[in-house]
């Protein structure tokens, strides 16, 4: 007996790297695109329980033809397969038409688990995980820093960072855990599992392969649509001091009580 | 015409500061547009604290009462507010943005066949389509997000809305629902919370944070001291977190709290976007860090250049001394 995994992940541009908006839109064309770093947790940790217990591990990813990379990058860490969902009609599929995609898929899969990071670093929205478990009637935890599980019992025991501290949840498996780029560091591939990537399997699979009609997904499909981007609001710099500590501290304490009059 | 029902954030029975600011903003938007303004609260002996829920503004509070909330999980959570969506039939649905809403948000999304949409800081209601801005790309970049289902969920930012004075004169109808409470398939085993005195981060008006500058546990202390000192809260950057110098919980920043004090101050914190995303608006933010070319200054509105190991020791003395004098 060994665990069945799915981890569903997506390609973002590196929001660490300089990127600009015009005409209200990013300009995507230069930015450098990687494997969404919270869906890489998701892969480092299906690779321990896989060390521990052994297990089959498929990517699936939502994208268009140049998303492959990220799931190049998956099968590189140790993935065993990946499963590449590629039709134009995909584009611009919110958290709930994504969730709808997903859930198609694994209408007819049977598995243990479904890892999925809490959120892609691009949007930053954290709910594709939570809709797709409702949608396949399955128990989720978000948020997860640990995760173990018992396969004789099909108990998975789920680490989650809380508001309070950190939760200890069982849930029995099949469930869908959503992880934290807190609950592990991922390994950077060798040059052998970058060798040996190339010849895992990868599935492309088109919308009509789903039974999908394309007025379900993508924007038409979805219920937001992201209508345009613009700079933050930033701070301004202030005043900046220098010197003694003494007289730093007394600048401060004046400053805090008569100018911003906050303490 | 239609109603706003805002989702009150507790902890132990007692209403969130963060849930004062969506509610607000809900009363302001239900004027501006004619619409009723309600509120829903859960907990395990809630029904009084409710009732203040009235002073900003909701005519009816909707409350459930079970053993099922006093431990987080999110069944119970999903359930009872999904039946009192059900009941209400609001058109928008404001939220604090919580661990615990951002875990049940999704699951009653999915429930109630709504659109979500998390972390919102402006919210626009423009005929039959509500139109919210929102951070993205670890809050360098914001975004313009329509929608126009008919039930709009939104999760709110901390700090993105004044909150209101409570008027006393005012008070809510309070409306008692029996929530079916699913079986639920979790089971919450144990809390791992490091025990501490100290007012929450997300509550605090005053928040000082340990950066990878104050290197070690004893610098910790230090900081620790100085929020004592102002009786605010600590936080910590991931750099500390991660190397479990400071517990998890205390983190701040894209992958941790959100936090929106009257009064931030940075020691040690070099300013990396991962971090800022969670502070950025604060209202007074003070950086004390010997490199003067640290990110964190440009941010700042005081800085101050120089070793923290020298000026905090003294800043504690001298804000315990100016709170004797203020009594």
């Amino acid at each position: 007996m060994s665990l069945r995994i799915y981890i569903c992940c997506k390609q973002v541009p590196d929001v660490a790297m300089p990127f600009q908006i015009k005409g209200g839109q990013l300009i995507r064309d230069g930015l450098n695109y990687i494997l969404n770093a919270y869906d890489a947790s998701s892969v480092e940790e299906a690779l321990v329980l896989k060390a521990e217990h052994g297990a089959h591990i498929t990517l699936v990813l939502i994208g268009p033809d140049k998303a492959k990379e990220a799931l190049r990058k998956g099968l590189a860490m140790g993935a065993d397969d990946a499963v590449h969902l590629n039709d134009d009609a995909f584009e611009g599929c919110d958290s709930h038409a994504a969730a709808k995609v997903l859930a198609k898929f694994f209408a007819d899969k049977e598995y243990d688990f479904i890892l999925t990071g809490k959120q892609s670093q691009d949007m930053d929205m954290g709910l594709t995980g939570g809709i797709l478990a409702h949608h396949l009637n399955i128990p989720y935890v978000t948020n997860a820093v640990g995760l173990t599980a018992d396969l004789g019992t099909k108990i998975a025991n789920v680490k989650r960072q809380g508001d309070d501290g950190q939760e200890m949840i069982d849930l029995p498996f099949p469930c869908l855990v959503t992880c934290s780029n807190d609950m592990n560091d991922p390994r950077i591939p060798s040059l052998k599992g970058i060798m040996t990537s190339k010849k895992k399997p990868l599935d492309v699979i088109a919308l009509g392969d789903l039974g999908l009609d394309s007025s379900e997904v993508g924007s038409a499909g979805s219920l937001t649509n992201l209508v345009s981007w613009a700079e933050p609001d930033k701070r301004q710099a202030g005043q900046k001091f220098e010197g003694d500590p003494d007289e730093l501290v007394g600048t401060l304490m004046d400053k805090l009580a008569n100018d911003a009059k906050v303490i | 015409m239609g109603t706003i029902l805002v989702i009150a954030d507790q902890k132990k029975n007692k209403i969130k500061k963060s849930t004062l600011e969506v509610i607000s903003e809900g009363a302001r938007l239900a004027e501006k547009h004619n619409m009723d303004l309600v509120a829903a609260v859960v907990g395990t002996d809630i029904a009084e604290e409710a009732k203040s829920l009235g002073q900003y503004g909701a005519s009816k509070v909707y409350i459930a009462e079970h053993e099922s909330f006093g431990q987080y999980l999110n069944p119970p959570f999903v359930n009872a507010y999904s039946q009192i969506i059900e009941e209400v039939k609001p058109r928008l649905v404001l939220t604090p943005t919580s661990e615990g809403v951002k875990d049940f948000l999704p699951g009653l999304v999915a429930k109630t066949g709504s659109a979500g949409v998390m972390d919102c800081s402006e919210i626009f209601i423009e005929g039959d389509t509500v139109k919210v801005n929102r951070p993205l790309m670890a809050a360098k970049a914001k975004s313009t997000v329509e929608s126009k289902a008919d039930l709009v969920l939104l999760s709110i930012r901390s700090g993105s809305f004044d909150r209101n004075q409570a008027d006393e004169s005012q008070s809510a109808e309070i409306v008692k629902l029996d929530v079916e409470i699913p079986d639920i398939k979790q089971v919450f085993k144990e809390l791992l919370a490091v025990a501490s005195d100290r007012v929450s981060l997300d509550e605090a008006s005053v928040v000082v944070t340990a950066g990878r500058g104050v290197k070690d546990a004893d610098g910790v202390a230090l900081v620790e001291e100085l929020a004592d000192a102002f009786g605010g809260a600590v936080g910590a950057t991931r750099a500390l977190t991660e190397q479990g110098i400071a517990p998890a919980t205390l983190q701040i920043g894209q992958t941790g709290k959100v936090v929106t004090p009257e009064l931030y101050i940075a020691c040690g914190v070099s300013g990396a976007v991962q971090h800022t995303a969670g502070m950025a608006n604060s209202k007074v933010i003070v950086a004390i860090n010997k490199d003067a070319e640290a990110p964190i200054f440009n941010m700042a509105d005081y800085g101050l250049v120089g070793d923290l190991f020298l000026i905090v020791p003294k800043l504690i003395e001298a804000v315990k001394e100016y709170k004797s004098q203020q009594g």
